[in-house]
């Protein structure tokens, strides 16, 4: 375990210490694998995946179903350790964070929204999104006030704020986890399918909400199917078995989303971090 | 985070699941409640019978004629006739006697204006009321005076009184200064005394005592044989020491040389006091066998309860690890919840418990007593149970990682 001091510097200040490249990337991967094991039986979820993302970043990673998405984000939101490879979380290697610096990252800088969408059950909608001002010591009365931005923010009615989180539509539920995200106000949100779930329009309002979140400089990777939500991010990035398969900047201002140019076939995952580096000057 | 929301985040926690709790709860407040209540019979009927045993008189020695126990086949014992008044007045000579009370028993009908009855007549002096601890309830006892001057006085046993009188609350007349028969000899009411409890034909409150000389002389027939002599020693310690001087002396005044062909019996109370107390001993442990059986099963329950939820507690552990619980945050949560149902459960435990060794009391007519060391013991042990069965688990699941924790089946 490190030391307090220790821990409140990493936050002020970005990477230092570490012998990864202090070039200022919000994340950074090198092979990273994950294989799960369940009996005899092997499960490649990745093989081999390295890419960087910079602060300030809109990300879509879309891909077939099973292609390891899900798995990948996990990686990211350090809710799950890679099999090997490295991972380095605004310039400092994750796996040599405590069990409470991971805790501090994770409810800190990190908003992440489950595919399915992790609820406490039985709990009320303004609980659950408080809960990590919770962990955090924050006092009552700016807890709510923050709930409620963040649930405003998530497009959920006032009316559903007090119901318990097994009395919602699916739709809601996915509101109510995207309002816990957001609530933090962290540096990076990750959103595996944050609009599967919803009609065009509550997806909008959703989507708008990252936009703004974006315009402000969060950093956000999300993960769809539909190339619609796909275009309003600023790279896309395409994953088969495991694997990258394409890095694309979508070479234009999201405004003009639906007049997007045919996709540019992006470099292979080792020239990933150059791609990355130019979404700069795009954007 | 605050101590304030840890208390919330269990209170909702236990609150969201009412089944899982209220099983749990149920499972500590039975096995609680049954340890209390069946000790406190236990610790109750002991209390009683030692109660029983002082309330006959304290530091108190009987000598009974006949057959001493271990003299083989005789005749039978209570019977016979070998003390005499005369063995009395020796005894009372010896330094470590504090007092003496012959007495002389018969069974006889009696007969009162209101009704009839037969009972147990005992013919003492004065000796008797302080020597077998009677207390009165009205009137007085026989007087030394009334022994000397062959008075033909009775005082009755609360039993007798009733059932010869009615109940004084309940319109019966009040027996003293009425008069009674007993074998055809009318003899006045001087007193009546207060109930001691007890069981059996020879229970004290179904006694009715008379003068010595007068019984002696108009009920038994102008005998000069004793049937007990109850003797109070001058205090506990020298009880051994007195029956072994009254032993001895009435060997030598009945010139016997072999103690164990002795033609009489001496008891000590003390004896009796640990035989009985030792049964109502076992009595106790017997109860409080089946109560530990009982907090086991129910502790088998919590852990049952506990290990079920496991699966739906470690997603839940892994979900808030996911939004950035850390693991001592989980752990003092668990801990807390487990605290909170195992002291909420215990309390309800001792309350039930508590109420069902009153009720024993109440409706039952068996003595209860709580004992603080069994209440403790019913606490502690469930609490235990609850608390590691209920933290353990969960202090495991937290060093899961999120994803693994939300995944465990
Ligand atoms: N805990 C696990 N144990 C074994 N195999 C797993 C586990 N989790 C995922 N997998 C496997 O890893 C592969 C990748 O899964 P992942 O959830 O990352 O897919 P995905 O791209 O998110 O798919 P979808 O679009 O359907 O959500 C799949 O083949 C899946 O079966
Ligand atoms: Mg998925």
């Amino acid at each position: 375990m490190k030391a307090s001091a220790d821990e409140t510097t990493r936050e002020r200040d970005m990477p230092t210490v570490n012998e990864a490249p202090s070039s200022g990337h919000m994340i950074e991967c090198r092979d990273l694998t994950k294989v799960y094991l369940s009996g005899d039986q092997e499960t490649h979820a990745l093989c081999g995946v390295s890419l960087t993302i910079d602060p300030g970043e809109y990300v879509a990673i879309m891909g077939p179903s099973g292609s390891g998405k899900s798995t990948l984000m996990h990686i990211l939101g350090a809710l799950d350790n890679p099999t090997s490879g490295e991972y380095y979380f605004e310039g400092q290697e994750i796996s040599e964070f405590s069990d409470d610096e991971l805790a501090d990252m994770r409810r800190l800088r990190i908003g992440f929204v489950f595919q399915q969408f992790n609820l406490l059950p039985r709990a009320t909608v303004l609980r659950n999104v408080v809960l990590p001002l919770v962990y955090s010591g924050i006092p009552r009365g700016e807890r709510e006030e923050k709930a409620e931005a963040a649930l405003r923010k998530a497009g959920l009615e006032e009316s559903h704020w007090t119901h318990l989180s097994n009395q919602l539509s699916g739709g809601q539920i996915q509101r109510v986890a995207i309002a816990r995200a957001l609530i933090n106000d962290p540096a990076l949100i990750l959103a595996d399918e944050p609009t599967g779930n919803l009609d065009t329009k509550t997806g909008d309002i959703i989507l708008e909400t990252f936009n703004e979140l974006n315009d402000k400089g969060h950093t956000i990777v999300l993960i769809t199917h539909e190339s619609a939500v796909a275009e309003r991010a600023r790279r896309t990035i395409r994953i088969m078995d495991g694997l990258i398969v394409s890095d694309q900047r979508n070479g234009h201002h999201r405004a003009a989303a639906v007049a997007a140019p045919a996709p540019v076939d992006a470099a292979a995952p080792a020239e990933t971090a150059a791609a990355a580096g130019e979404t700069e000057v795009v954007s | 985070m605050k101590l304030s929301d840890i208390l919330e985040e269990s209170v909702i926690a236990i609150g969201a699941n009412k089944v899982r709790s209220g099983l749990t709860v149920l499972g500590i407040v039975i096995g609680i409640a049954s340890v209390i209540a069946l000790t406190a019979i236990g610790q109750g009927s002991q209390a009683s019978i030692t109660s029983a045993i002082e309330s006959a008189g304290s530091n108190l020695l009987t000598v009974s004629p006949g057959a001493s126990s271990s003299g083989g086949v005789r005749g039978a014992y209570g019977g016979a006739k070998t003390l005499l008044l005369t063995d009395a007045e020796a005894i009372s000579e010896l330094s470590l006697v504090k007092a003496i009370a012959p007495q002389v028993t018969g069974r006889y009908q009696v007969i009162a204006t209101a009704g009839n009855s037969n009972a147990n007549v005992i013919a003492t002096t004065a000796a008797y009321e302080t020597v077998r601890n009677v207390t009165m309830s009205g009137g007085t006892f026989i007087t030394d005076s009334d022994t000397s001057s062959y008075s033909k006085v009775a005082v009755l046993g609360s039993t007798i009184a009733t059932d010869l009188f009615g109940d004084p609350a309940a319109g019966g007349t009040d027996p003293i200064g009425q008069t009674i028969r007993i074998k055809s000899t009318k003899f006045t009411i001087v007193g009546v005394t207060a109930a001691k409890g007890g069981f059996g034909p020879d229970n004290a409150d179904n006694a009715i005592y008379v003068p010595l000389s007068t019984g002696m002389r108009f009920l038994a027939g102008e005998t000069t044989y004793l049937s007990t002599l109850s003797i109070t020693a001058v205090d506990q310690k020298s009880m051994d020491q007195l029956q072994t001087d009254i032993t001895d002396l009435l060997l030598t005044r009945h010139k016997i040389s072999d103690s164990t062909s002795a033609d009489f019996r001496v008891m000590n109370q003390a004896d009796l006091a640990s035989t009985m107390t030792s049964t109502s001993r076992t009595l106790t442990l017997l109860l409080a066998a089946i109560a530990g059986i009982s907090l086991l099963v129910g502790g088998i329950g919590i852990m049952n309860m506990m290990l079920t939820t496991v699966t739906e507690r470690t997603r839940e552990i892994g979900l808030r690890k996911a939004i950035g619980a850390k693991r001592r945050d989980i752990s003092i949560q668990f801990l807390v919840e487990a605290v909170i149902m195992t002291f909420l459960s215990g309390i309800i435990g001792v309350v039930v418990g508590w109420l069902a060794s009153m009720g024993i009391n109440h409706f039952g007519g068996l003595n209860s007593v709580i004992t603080v060391q069994w209440v403790v013991i019913a606490f502690g042990l469930s609490a235990l149970i609850g608390i590691v069965f209920g933290f353990y688990p969960a202090r495991r699941a937290s060093g899961l990682n999120p994803i693994q924790a939300l995944r465990y089946e």
